[in-house]
């Protein structure tokens, strides 16, 4: 039974059940008829915490310390009884942003931060490889224990080729397996329903091997507990062993080591994984948080018998991380070692896969994806190759972390026991807990504070735990351990600032916190926080409250097509068909339709699962124009909840609105000293208007009174002046008081139905004679047989005769013609009046309607204009005054048939009359 | 017989101020604008401008600049006729180096009177 080819068999059998798990998983989540939707599978899943170190190492632990190992199982306890308060609002953060990893997670709180996503990842990179050295250390070692047995199972690492080494192809096959197992998926969403489901699975596994070691320990071996602990009394040496005086660091060993267990139950990559991106229903929690610690406590159960039995009947040579194999081999059992090397392997296992999935999901989407989206180089053509992109960044990483792993188990895992390999990945962890716990419940933590807090706790760590590792595996000189780098000693990294005598994990942990939390805090009590930062900060610390919207509020404004071809390049259309769902039917064809808030935010946390939420807003950013955040809505919800910030609001708005008065109070001042201006420039205008015709009444008035005798044609003549301009004069008072009513608001129109063509040919008829004299050919195209409109008579009799008027005034000198024609334009109707004169330069075409603008024809010669009338310059204005009273418009265009000036009046047509 | 260039766009105005300089014993031309105002001076000096401010194209502030700014025209008498009452106009008028300055509507007895001044202060 234990011969090399049946261990194999039995290893990749296990391996390709759990294939097969995975695979139905998914195929049973891809019908929608989740495997996972239980909360029973949820609590499994999360017994991924139960690694080869627990299934091997605790009963190695209890066998040197007694019951220490137990509080590493009593944190997560803990931190179950407070799901309520603390995974449940991870968890609905996590659904509502769409997080993919830790990383993403406190990149996501802190502003969508890229270079803490960073940062986070490459922390959780170098903290948790010594975790996964572990993991094949122990699936290494307990396959030589179980093939060499009775021998010992020597492992010289160092002595033969890396090909020769077991666990390098351990490394590779798992590598094959997890990125056959975890990234099968072209949907590179978030989930992984059938990894939970294997993962689940694995958990039973494992408890039924440890459980079977234990029982038959108790039961077979002994008879029964009784029986044990009487022989273990009998031996003063052993009672004293498994004593609670055995834990390390007395009783500040047990605080910090609940502690550390604790933070990192909720910090570690897998478990985050596991607890909070891959639950499927907030309502699990509730059963997980008695059903877990239920599980632990069982695969607890045995593990002080078994360390009992294994000090009792192994010798003090044999080692104690291998009892649970060595038992049952020792009793030449053939069935049950196979079983337990079974249980260690899917411990092993489960924990490798979880982890490594977890961490190539941060090193794809939190340090590749951002510096291919910031190098520009990601031209991705067609649709959904994003994907293609990310599985394969997540395979290489795969490859990458486990290659890592077995590198560290190679160089330095000889010197360590699994146990403590396990806490000195667990120390590292715990640095992300500070960012991440106090910026869940704080919502002044800021992003410096954050990653500066990172820095220095990673910092910490490394010198205090990271570093003396290497120390004590030969790799440098342990000199410094003694006395301090440079002979400082209080720089010594188990006795960092002269505190000794604790344990190293607790002086490790306290020193790391206490820089991290310090930073973090510090910082951020003196940092300001931008709009988005401010935003996520209050989302996720009020992710509890019930009238929260779950999602950023999109202000800006983008296509629908746009939104479409990005999500189309990144995720495929079937992402794409689902953020669209809720456009109406026939609708989603429409391209150029805007987005709306919810689509545009849909869209996003659509990316967010694929590329975690750094590169999401960076992707979304590249579309939408305008505002991103509507920040007031959202704290406006919350003002509810905090005294404080409503008051800061309620000052902020106070002096924005007064901002806003005196902005407007500056801006009126402005435009009375504008129309104050103009008021004068009118005046002079009027005055100089005004003056001119009065010149030459007078002049020829006097002209009249002095000179005595004058021939009767010339007196004729110099009367008739006087005469014209008199007219010339009442006529332009007239204007201005029409202009000044007009402007005023206080022109009375008697607006009635009219007919427009009757109108017009009325007016044609009125200023017949005088073209006629001028020898202009004016010619008449009206087009419709009636052209009901709402006006008065009089006042628009008096805009289409001055129309006429100009057009005659600028036509042709030689051959003047003015054309007038009257056509329906969708529900209007629309006179124009155009010349065959030199036309109006576009850049003019607005100015002509100006209050006493005249238009200047400099290529005409002084002479030629001699005679020609002069307008008065209020007539366009004046028309277009009363165009406007009406409705409609009036406007300069250039003249379709005639190449002059065109002048088109536009008019509403009056609403059907009722009979 | 002296010789008067009145210069104004308005053809009315342009016939008053023709017929009292004329009755006034003057020989007249006439310009309407700016540039044909030059024209006429340049073709046969003029004893005394009438000279209107505001004109199409170039202003009578620019001909008086230019006729000032030639030495054959240096000391030209020139009259300067506005329909703007300002002040400030009257006094860049009188700056630029005109002789005097008249306000429209203008008294006709006054006007010649002023012409015929000027005219005898130069010969």
């Amino acid at each position: 039974m234990r011969s090399e080819p049946v261990i194999l068999g039995v290893a990749f059998g296990y391996l390709a059940l759990l294939f097969l798990i995975a695979a139905w998983g998914d195929r049973r989540a891809e019908q929608g008829r989740s495997l996972i939707g239980s909360p029973n599978v949820y609590a499994l899943s999360i017994a991924v915490y139960c690694t080869a170190w627990t299934f091997y190492g605790s009963v190695g632990r209890a066998a040197q310390f007694g019951p220490s190992f137990l509080l590493i199982y009593l944190g997560p306890t803990l931190a179950m009884l407070l799901a309520p308060f603390v995974i449940r609002k991870m968890v609905r953060i996590a659904s509502a942003q769409r997080i993919t990893s830790i990383a993403d997670f406190i990149s996501a709180r802190y502003g969508k931060s890229s270079s803490l996503g960073a940062l986070v990842a490459l922390i959780a990179l170098i903290g948790i490889t010594p975790y996964i050295a572990l993991q094949l250390k122990a699936i290494t070692v307990s396959h030589a224990v179980l093939v060499n047995y009775p021998e010992a199972a020597e492992l010289r690492l160092a002595d033969e080729p890396f090909w020769l080494d077991k666990s390098f192809w351990v490394a590779l096959v798992l590598a094959v397996f997890i990125i056959l197992f975890g990234t099968r998926h072209l949907d590179a969403s978030e989930r992984h329903e059938g990894m939970v489901a294997a993962i689940a699975f694995e958990s039973l596994v494992k408890l039924v091997a440890f459980l079977s070691v234990g029982v038959f320990t108790v039961f077979v071996l002994f008879q029964g507990p009784g029986d044990l602990f009487a022989r273990v009394a009998a031996t003063p040496a052993l009672a004293e062993r498994l004593g609670l005086d055995a834990v390390p660091g007395g009783a500040t060993g047990w605080a910090g080591m609940l502690v550390l267990a604790f933070l990192a139950f909720l910090t570690l990559p897998r478990q985050f994984q596991v607890l909070v991106v891959e639950n499927v229903d907030e309502r699990h929690l509730a059963r997980a948080s008695w059903l877990f610690p239920l599980y632990l406590l069982a695969i607890n159960l045995f593990v002080i018998p078994i360390a009992m039995a294994g000090l009792l009947l192994m010798g003090g040579d044999a080692d104690p991380d291998s009892f649970v194999l060595t038992l049952p081999l020792a009793a030449e059992l053939q069935g049950l070692p196979l079983l337990v090397f079974i249980g260690g392997l899917s411990a092993a296992t489960g924990m490798v896969i979880v982890e490594t999935i977890a961490l190539s999901t941060m090193v794809s989407n939190q340090l590749v994806m951002p510096l291919l989206l910031r190098s520009r180089r990601l031209h991705l053509g067609g649709r959904g190759e994003l994907a293609g992109w990310l599985l394969g960044i997540r395979r290489v990483a795969i490859v990458l972390i486990l290659l890592l792993g077995y590198l560290y188990h190679a160089l330095i895992g000889d010197a360590y026991s699994l146990v403590t390999i396990g806490l000195v990945s667990f120390a590292a962890a715990c640095q992300f807990a500070p960012a991440m716990l106090i910026g869940m419940f704080w919502r002044g933590a800021h992003r410096r504070g954050a990653a500066l807090g990172l820095i220095a706790g990673t910092l910490v760590w490394a010198w205090t735990l990271l570093i003396p590792g290497f120390a004590q595996s030969g790799w440098l000189d342990a000199g410094f351990l003694e006395h301090g780098p440079l002979g400082l000693a209080w720089l010594r990294p188990y006795a960092l600032f002269g505190l000794e005598g604790w344990d190293i994990y607790t002086h490790s942990l306290l020193w790391s916190l206490a820089a991290n939390v310090g930073l973090l805090v510090g910082v951020s009590l003196f940092s300001r926080q931008t709009p988005l930062e401010q935003t996520q900060a209050a989302l996720f610390t009020e992710a509890l409250h019930p009238q929260l919207l779950q999602s950023s509020l999109w202000h800006g404004q983008t296509t629908r097509g746009e939104l479409g071809a990005l999500l189309d390049r990144y995720l495929g259309s079937a992402a794409t068909a689902r953020v669209f769902a809720d456009a109406a039917a026939g609708e989603e064809e429409d391209a150029a339709a805007p987005a709306s808030p919810a689509q545009i935010a849909r869209a996003e946390q659509a990316l967010s699962g694929a590329l975690g939420n750094a590169s999401a807003r960076v992707l979304i950013n590249s579309v939408v124009r305008g505002e991103a955040l509507d920040l007031e809505s959202i704290l406006s919800i919350l003002d509810t909840t905090s005294e404080t910030l409503e008051v800061n609001r309620r000052l902020e708005q106070k002096s924005r609105e007064l901002a806003r008065a005196s902005e407007e109070l500056r801006a009126a001042n402005e435009r009375l000293r504008e129309l104050d201006r103009l008021k004068d420039e009118f005046v002079a205008m009027v005055s100089h208007e005004l003056r001119t015709p009065l010149t030459s009444i007078r002049a020829f008035a006097e002209i009249l009174r002095d000179s005595g005798e004058l021939p009767e044609e010339k007196r004729r003549h110099f009367l008739d002046v006087v005469v014209k301009e008199s007219q010339r004069l009442s006529r332009l008072i007239e204007e201005i008081l029409d202009l000044a009513r007009l402007e005023s608001g206080r022109l009375t129109l008697n607006p009635q139905r009219l007919d427009l063509v009757a109108l017009t040919r009325h007016s044609v008829d009125a200023v017949h004679h005088m073209q006629e004299d001028r020898g202009v050919a004016l010619e008449v195209a009206i087009e419709v047989e009636v052209a009901p409109v709402v006006g008065d008579p009089d006042r628009l009799e008096q805009v289409v005769i001055n129309l006429l008027d100009n057009a005659g005034k600028f036509a042709d000198e030689a051959e003047p013609r003015v054309r007038l024609s009257l056509v329906r334009h969708k529900n209007h109707y629309r006179l124009a009046v155009e010349d065959n004169g030199p036309g109006i330069a576009a850049e003019e075409r607005e100015r002509v309607f100006e209050k006493f603008h005249q238009i200047q024809r400099p290529e005409e010669s002084p002479d030629k204009r001699r005679g020609r009338p002069r307008g008065s310059g209020l007539g366009l204005p004046i028309s277009r005054g009363i165009v406007a009273h009406l409705g409609g418009r009036l406007w300069v265009e250039e003249a379709p048939h005639l190449g002059g000036a065109c002048l088109i009046m536009e008019l509403p047509q009056a609403p059907a009359q009722t009979p | 017989m002296a010789k008067v260039l009145v210069v104004d766009d308005e053809p009315n105005i342009v016939l008053s101020l023709e017929f009292l300089m004329q009755q006034a014993g003057f020989e007249v031309v006439t310009a309407e604008d700016g540039e044909s105002a030059l024209d006429r001076v340049a073709e046969g000096a003029p004893d005394l401008v009438l000279l209107d401010i505001s004109l199409p194209g170039i202003s009578g502030f620019d001909v008086l600049e230019r006729l000032r700014g030639d030495p054959d025209h240096a000391r030209l008498p020139i009259i300067m006729l506005t329909a703007h009452g300002r002040e400030v106009e009257r006094e860049k008028g009188l700056a630029l180096g005109a002789d005097d300055y008249v306000t429209k509507p203008f008294s006709t007895q006054a006007l010649v009177e002023k012409v015929k001044t000027l005219l005898s202060e130069v010969s």
